[in-house]
């Protein structure tokens, strides 16, 4: 009787919007909404970036006078956001493939490691570079 | 006999090796990113003649290449997982996969044309 109603509950359809997440479920899904747009637009930006610094003293000029735009370089910074998170979960996700971190508080604790660690950086990185 | 029930002609064919894959080309980005950052920190280039003269070496040119390749391949396996989850049509999620071939592949040829002219 008790295995009937059980099996009758599932499959169980959680409201994504409704239930609060865990935090390596965010890191995870950060993961996958950083990586989408690392492809698209993250990859043609990058080789646009890379001709006009190698094509020419003038598109190398442009280049220089277009990271000054306040847009642009907030814009710089939050794909350099997206790669470091990417990097660290990606980091994150080879440790829990070798089965380091796999307890529930170890998996927990990483998570905010990763975010902490990428959000450092991208600081880093704006300070460095501004 | 093997099975070949449910599995469909957009699938993840079924194996270890994109999984691998997905790994081993995340570690040799990795690995080019601290270089990059290594060379660029050494060098720090402030003209176009210097950027130009670290891109000029041909190591330099083909790590830079094995990178952009790694991060072709990394993007489609990736972005395939991503359209196996949310694109359920096999025509669309089809049509999609081709064009996200066709565009890794233009990048590549771009990336080619980049780092050799």
């Amino acid at each position: 009787m008790e295995a009937k109603l059980l099996k009758k509950q599932r499959p169980k359809h959680l409201n994504l919007f409704k239930i609060s997440q865990p935090l390596p479920a965010i890191v995870s899904i950060m993961h996958r909404i950083s990586g989408v747009l690392l492809f698209f637009p993250g990859i043609p930006l990058l080789l646009y970036g890379l001709q006009m610094l190698l094509e020419s003293a003038d598109s190398f000029e442009a280049l220089h006078t277009l990271i000054q735009n306040p847009l642009v370089k907030g814009l710089i910074l939050m794909f350099v956001w997206f790669g470091l998170h990417h990097l660290c979960a990606g980091i994150r996700y080879l440790a829990l493939d070798l089965h380091y971190g796999i307890a529930l508080a170890h998996a927990r604790a990483s998570s905010k490691w990763v975010l902490a660690v990428s959000v450092t950086l991208t600081l880093a990185v704006g300070i460095t570079l501004w | 006999m093997v099975k070949q029930n449910g599995r469909i002609v957009t699938g993840a064919h079924y194996g270890l090796k994109d999984w691998l894959v997905q790994r081993v080309t995340a570690v040799l980005m990795t690995a080019y990113i601290i270089l990059f950052a290594v060379v660029v920190w050494i060098s720090s280039p402030l003209d176009q003649a210097k950027w130009v003269a670290i891109f000029g070496h041909q190591w330099m040119r083909i790590a830079s290449f094995l990178f952009l390749v790694s991060l072709m391949w990394h993007a489609w396996v990736g972005v395939r997982n991503v359209l196996m989850d949310y694109i359920k049509p096999v025509s669309v999620r089809l049509a999609l996969q081709i064009l996200v071939i066709v565009s890794l592949l233009v990048y590549l040829v771009w990336a080619v044309e980049i780092l050799w002219s």
